[in-house]
C-alpha cells in the first residue's frame, strides 16, 4: 500500500460508466428535497478545526449546570462515557436503560478490541494515518472533519481507561501491548485479551456509578423509552416505559442524548443483543431528526454459521482471529464434507490470500465476507447444508499454533475458542472452525452535524446511533473508539455550547406536546394488546430478518430491493391486523416489548431498502450487483453518490424525503480502493 | 445425543413481586440437540403463546455469555450444569426424557419480579459505594507513564471478567455476594491506580454489601464452583485481607 498522501489535495475519481443521472432507480419510492449542510464544523486546515470548535462553543458556567438536566438514553460505551462525563461537570443526568443494569449494555460484547493512534509501536501511525485509514475503509463515504476528530481524540481514550483502571494486555516491561486489526497494516489495536468492550464498559460504568453516588446521575433500569417530547421546536424530554410495572412515564430536560446503539436486528440474526433496537432513534425520526445512509449494513466474515431453524442470535468469532488463523474451503467440490484435517495442503483454497496478497486474511470486513459468499455460492463452502448450499469456511489454526505454540494462542485467544467449542460442540485448538458473515454492525443512523446534534434542535445523537464516522463501512475496532470519543471527549464540549442557551422555558406534563406524546405511547400499547390475532410477533420479525437478508444483505440487485419493499409493506400490513401479543400493560411484558420493536423494524427496514435502491453504487458494505468491476470488486461511482443520504420521515403514504449532505474531502484524496 | 429429545420441564411461575408463586409442568418436543438452553425455552414460549397462555418472563440479552443478564437456576445449580452461562448452555448438556427444573434466582436481596425475572439492582448500589477509580474525564495521565507489571495485569484481567450476573449470590447457602465484592476489590487493588482509594474501597463495599441484605461469607465455596467466569475464591481472601488492613489503619 503506498497511496498514503502527504499532500491536501482534493479531487474525484470518474469512471467511464454510468454519468451522471442515468438511473433513478428508486424512482417513486421517495421525493427530493433540499440539500443539507452540516454547519458547525470550522473552516480551516483539518487539524485544527476541533480546537477551533472546542474554543468557540460557549461555556456554561458551574453554578448554572446544576440547573441544566440532561436526559441520556443508553449505557453503552457512547451513553455510559456521557452519563458520567457530564455528571462529574455538574449538569443533572437522567439515564436510561432496558437492561436491568447500565453495566449490560450491549458494548459489553465487543472483543476485539479499541484503536487510538499512539504510535507505541514506531510502526509509522500518527493520527493523520488513523484518519487517513478511517475515510478510506469507510469507502469515502464519511465526512472527514468528524473522522479527523475521532483519530485526534483517540489518544486520550486510552489515557482516560487506563486511569479508570482497564486492565488493557501489557507487554512482559509492563507497557501496553498492540495488535494490528482488519484492514489496516500498523499495530494501533489496544485490547483486554478477546474481552475489551466488557472491560471498557465497566470502566464507563464504574465511572457512571460513582456519580450515581454522586448524586449528580440518576438511573433508570429496565426502562425502555418510547418517544421524544419535541416541544417549541426543541427536545425536552421522553416518554418512558416502566417495564417492570408498566407505568407510562414522562421525563423532562434541557437537551436529549440517544446513545441507544444499532439496529442490526432488523435483519432478525445478527450478533447484537435479543433487546438492541431502533425504537428510540426511529421514534426521533418519526419526530423530525433526519436518518442518514441506512443501508450501510457491515456483514462481519468471522461469525459461528447458522445451525438450524431454531436459531435466535449469530455469535461473532472476533475478526482479531484473522491476525492468525487463515481462511480457506476444499479447491474441489467433493472435498467438503471431509475431515478438513485430511485435505491435503495442494487441495486447498486459502482464497483471500490468492486474491490478495498484500492483505491476504486481513483485507476488510466487506471484502472478507463477500468472498466467503462467493466461494460458499460456488459450492465449496462446507458445514451443514443450510438450504442448497453448505454455508461456511474454515478459520484455520494449525499454522499458528505450530509457529507460536499452542500456549502463546491459547493466552491470545483462549475465551474465544471456548466460546465457539461451547456452542458448536467441536475444538478449535484440533479442527479448524468455520464461520460465515453475519450482520454485525449498522454504519447508518441518525444525521447529526458536527456537534452530533440530529435536525431536531437539543436532540443529540452519539455512537452506533448515529452515522458519523464510519461512512459505508467500519474499520475494525473502531466502533468502541467512535462510543467513547464521543461519550468522553466530544459530546461534553458540543453540549454546553448547546446548553449555554439555557436552562429553557419550563414545561410541564400538561404541555401540549407532552401530552401527544404520551397519549401515542398509550394508544399504541393499547392497539398492540388489543390485535389478539394468531402469530408470535417472533414470527414476524423471523420472516421480515428473511427478506432483508436475502434482499438487502450482502448483495443488493435493484429489482430485489423493489420486491422485498413489497414484501416488506405487506407483511406490516399482517402484522398490525394479525400479530397476537399476550399479557397485560401494566405488567412486565416482553413479548410486548418485543412488538413495539418490530414494529418500528418494519418501517426501518422499508426506508433501508429505498436508501439501497437509490444507491446505484457499490461503496463499502453496501454491494449493488449492478456496480461492480470486471472482476466482480465494488465499483462506486463518485460522481453521483459522493453524498450523506439523509432522510425525513413524512406522516401518512407520502414518500420520504431525501436530503443530500454533499461530501468534500479536503485532506484526503478520493481513491478506488485496492487491497489487491 | 441424538436430535429430536422430548423433555419436561417444571418451571417457577409467578405474576408479580406479591404473588407467591408455584411450580407448573411443561412438555417440550423435538428440541435438537444444537440449540441453546434459552432457545429451547423460545420454543416453550411460542407454544405457549399459540394456546394462548402468557409465555414464561425470563432475562437474556446478549446471548453470548458476557453481559451477565441471563440468570436461571437449572436443577438446582446456578446456570445449569456447565460452567458457563445459562444462554451458553445448550442442550447437548441433556438427554431425551429429562426432566428440568427451571427456577430464578433465590437469594433474599434478589427479589423476584416475575417468573424467572430477578431484581438485581443490589450489585449496583454496592459498585456505587465504591467500585471504581476516581478518576475524571480529562485528568488522565499520559497512559504508558505508569507501567504495570504484567503478572499484576493478568490478575487484575482476570478478575474484572466477572459479568455481575449474581449465580455466586444464587449459589451460596448465605446468600452473601463477597465473590462478587472480592473480584472488584482485587481487580482494582492489583492496579497501580487502584491503590489511593484501596482501603476505603473495601470498607464502603463491605458496608454496602451488609446493608443490602446478603449473607456473610462462611467459606463454603459455592460461589465460585457455580462462576461461569471461573473467579477463584482467592478473591474473597484478599477481600477479606483488605479489610482487615483497612480496619488497622482505621478506615
Ligand atoms: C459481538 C460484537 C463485537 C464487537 N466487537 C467490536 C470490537 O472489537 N471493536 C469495536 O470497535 N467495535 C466492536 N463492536 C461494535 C461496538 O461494540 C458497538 O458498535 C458499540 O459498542 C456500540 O456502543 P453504543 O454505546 O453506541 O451502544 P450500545 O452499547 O449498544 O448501547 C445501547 C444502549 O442503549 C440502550 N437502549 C437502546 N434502546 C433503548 C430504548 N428504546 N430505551 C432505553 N434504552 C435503550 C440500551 O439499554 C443500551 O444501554 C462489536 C459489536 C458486537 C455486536
Ligand atoms: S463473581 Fe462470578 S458468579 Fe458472581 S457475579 Fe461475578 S461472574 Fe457472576
Ligand atoms: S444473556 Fe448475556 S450472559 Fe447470558
Amino acid at each position: 500500500m503506498t497511496d498514503m498522501p502527504d499532500t491536501t489535495l482534493t479531487s474525484d475519481t470518474s469512471h467511464d460508466e454510468p454519468t451522471a443521472g442515468e438511473y433513478d432507480d428508486a424512482a417513486g419510492y421517495y421525493t427530493l428535497g433540499d440539500p443539507i449542510q452540516d454547519a458547525k464544523a470550522p473552516a480551516g486546515p483539518i487539524a485544527d478545526r476541533w480546537q477551533t470548535r472546542k474554543f468557540e462553543a460557549r461555556l456554561v458556567n458551574p453554578a448554572n449546570r446544576r440547573k441544566l438536566s440532561i436526559i441520556i438514553v443508553g449505557t453503552g460505551l457512547a451513553g455510559g462515557a456521557a452519563a458520567a462525563t457530564l455528571g462529574e461537570a455538574g449538569y443533572n443526568v437522567k439515564s436510561f436503560c432496558y437492561q436491568d443494569s447500565a453495566r449490560r449494555a450491549h458494548s459489553i460484547a465487543a472483543q476485539g478490541g479499541i484503536n487510538a493512534a499512539k504510535n507505541y509501536k514506531e510502526d509509522g501511525d500518527s493520527v493523520h494515518r488513523l484518519f487517513y485509514d478511517t475515510v478510506k475503509g469507510g469507502d469515502y463515504r464519511s465526512r472527514e472533519s468528524n473522522v479527523y476528530r475521532l483519530a485526534e481524540v483517540s489518544v486520550n481514550i486510552i489515557d482516560q481507561c487506563v486511569a479508570q483502571g482497564v486492565p488493557f494486555a501489557r507487554e512482559y516491561g509492563g507497557l501496553l501491548d498492540n495488535r494490528s486489526f482488519g484492514g489496516v497494516q500498523v499495530s494501533r489495536t489496544f485490547y483486554a485479551r478477546g474481552q475489551t468492550g466488557q472491560q471498557l464498559l465497566i470502566g464507563a460504568y464504574q465511572a457512571m456509578e460513582r456519580q450515581v453516588a454522586a448524586g449528580t446521575v440518576e438511573e433508570f433500569t429496565r426502562h425502555e423509552m418510547l418517544e421524544v417530547i419535541v416541544a417549541d421546536g426543541r427536545a425536552r424530554g421522553i416518554i418512558a416505559r416502566d417495564m417492570v410495572t408498566g407505568e407510562i412515564e414522562t421525563h423532562l430536560a434541557d437537551v436529549v442524548v440517544l446513545a441507544s446503539g444499532g439496529y442490526g436486528n432488523v435483519f432478525y440474526l445478527s450478533t447484537n443483543a435479543m433487546g438492541s433496537n431502533v425504537t428510540a432513534a426511529w421514534r426521533a425520526h418519526r419526530k423530525g431528526a433526519y436518518m442518514a445512509n441506512p443501508c450501510y449494513t457491515q456483514i462481519h466474515p468471522t461469525c459461528i454459521p447458522v445451525s438450524g431453524e431454531h436459531q435466535s442470535k449469530l455469535t461473532l468469532m472476533s475478526e482479531s482471529l484473522r491476525n492468525d488463523g487463515r481462511i480457506w474451503v476444499p479447491k474441489k467440490k467433493e472435498d467438503c464434507t471431509k475431515d478438513p484435517r485430511d485435505i491435503p495442503e495442494e487441495d486447498r483454497d486459502y482464497y483471500l490470500e490468492r486474491i490478495y496478497p498484500s492483505f491476504g486474511n486481513l483485507v476488510p470486513r466487506d471484502i472478507a465476507s463477500r468472498q466467503a459468499k462467493n466461494v460458499c455460492d460456488e459450492g465449496r463452502g462446507v458445514g451443514p447444508l443450510v438450504g442448497d448450499f453448505r454455508r461456511g469456511v474454515y478459520l484455520d489454526f494449525a499454522d499458528a499454533i505450530k509457529r507460536l505454540g499452542e500456549d502463546a494462542v491459547r493466552e491470545k485467544y483462549d475465551n474465544l475458542f471456548d466460546m465457539y467449542e461451547r456452542i458448536t460442540g467441536e475444538n478449535p485448538y484440533q479442527v479448524p472452525m468455520r464461520i460465515y458473515p453475519a450482520v454485525h454492525y449498522v454504519m447508518g443512523g441518525l444525521w447529526v452535524d458536527y456537534d452530533l446534534q440530529s435536525t431536531i434542535p437539543g436532540l443529540f445523537v452519539t455512537g452506533e446511533a448515529n452515522f458519523s464516522d464510519h461512512g459505508a463501512n467500519r474499520l475494525g475496532a473502531s466502533a468502541l473508539m467512535q462510543g467513547l470519543a464521543d461519550g468522553y471527549f466530544v459530546l461534553p464540549h458540543t453540549i454546553r455550547d448547546y446548553l449555554s442557551e439555557g436552562p429553557f422555558e419550563k414545561i410541564d406534563e400538561s404541555h401540549e406536546a407532552v401530552v401527544e406524546a404520551r397519549k401515542s405511547v398509550e394508544d399504541r400499547v393499547a392497539k398492540l394488546l388489543s390485535i389478539n390475532g394468531t402469530r408470535s410477533v417472533d414470527s414476524y420479525h423471523k420472516e421480515l430478518g428473511h427478506i432483508m437478508w436475502e434482499y438487502c444483505g450482502m448483495e443488493r440487485t435493484a429489482e430485489g430491493l423493489r420486491k422485498a419493499i413489497d414484501m416488506i409493506r405487506e407483511l406490516r400490513a399482517d402484522f398490525w391486523t394479525n400479530v397476537k401479543v399476550l399479557g397485560a400493560a401494566d405488567t412486565l411484558n416482553q413479548s410486548l416489548e418485543k412488538a413495539g420493536r418490530v414494529a418500528d423494524f418494519f418501517e426501518l427496514g422499508e426506508l433501508m431498502c429505498i436508501d439501497a435502491l437509490n444507491r446505484r453504487e457499490s461503496c463499502g458494505g453496501h454491494f449493488r450487483a449492478e456496480s461492480q468491476t470486471e472482476d466482480g470488486e465494488a465499483l462506486r461511482h463518485d460522481d453521483e453518490f459522493a453524498y450523506v443520504a439523509a432522510w425525513e420521515f413524512t406522516e401518512g403514504d407520502e414518500p420520504p424525503v431525501l436530503h443530500k449532505e454533499d461530501l468534500v474531502y479536503t485532506a484526503i484524496e478520493m481513491k478506488q480502493r485496492s487491497y489487491k | 445425543m441424538t436430535d429430536g429429545m422430548n423433555l419436561t420441564l417444571n418451571i417457577w411461575r409467578q405474576t408479580g413481586p406479591d404473588d407467591k408463586g408455584s411450580i407448573h409442568s411443561y412438555q417440550v418436543e423435538g428440541i435438537s440437540s444444537d440449540m441453546s438452553f434459552l432457545e429451547m425455552l423460545d420454543v416453550l414460549n411460542e407454544q405457549l403463546n399459540a394456546r394462548g397462555e402468557e409465555p414464561i418472563a425470563f432475562d437474556s440479552d446478549c446471548r453470548e455469555g458476557i453481559c451477565g443478564m441471563c440468570s436461571l437456576m437449572i436443577n438446582g445449580e446456578a446456570h445449569g450444569p456447565e460452567v458457563t452461562t445459562t444462554c451458553q448452555l445448550h442442550m447437548r448438556s441433556f438427554k431425551d426424557g429429562d426432566t428440568i427444573t427451571i427456577e430464578p434466582w433465590r437469594a433474599s436481596a434478589f427479589p423476584v419480579i416475575k417468573d424467572l425475572v430477578v431484581d438485581r439492582g443490589a450489585l449496583d448500589r454496592i459498585i456505587q459505594s465504591g467500585g471504581y477509580i476516581s478518576a475524571n474525564t480529562g485528568s488522565a495521565p499520559e497512559a504508558n507513564s505508569v507501567p504495570v507489571p504484567r503478572d499484576k495485569a493478568m490478575r487484575a484481567f482476570n478478575v474484572a471478567t466477572c459479568i455481575g450476573c449474581g449465580a455466586c449470590v444464587a449459589a451460596c447457602p448465605n446468600g452473601s455476594a463477597s465473590l462478587f465484592v472480592g473480584a472488584k476489590i482485587t481487580h482494582l487493588g492489583e492496579l497501580p491506580q487502584g491503590q489511593p482509594e484501596r482501603y476505603s474501597r473495601v470498607v464502603d463495599m463491605v458496608g454496602q454489601h451488609d446493608h443490602e441484605g446478603f449473607g456473610g461469607c462462611t467459606n463454603i465455596g459455592e460461589c465460585a464452583a457455580a462462576c461461569p467466569k471461573e473467579i477463584p475464591l482467592d478473591v474473597i481472601s484478599q477481600l477479606n485481607k483488605d479489610l482487615r488492613t483497612a480496619l488497622k489503619q482505621g478506615h
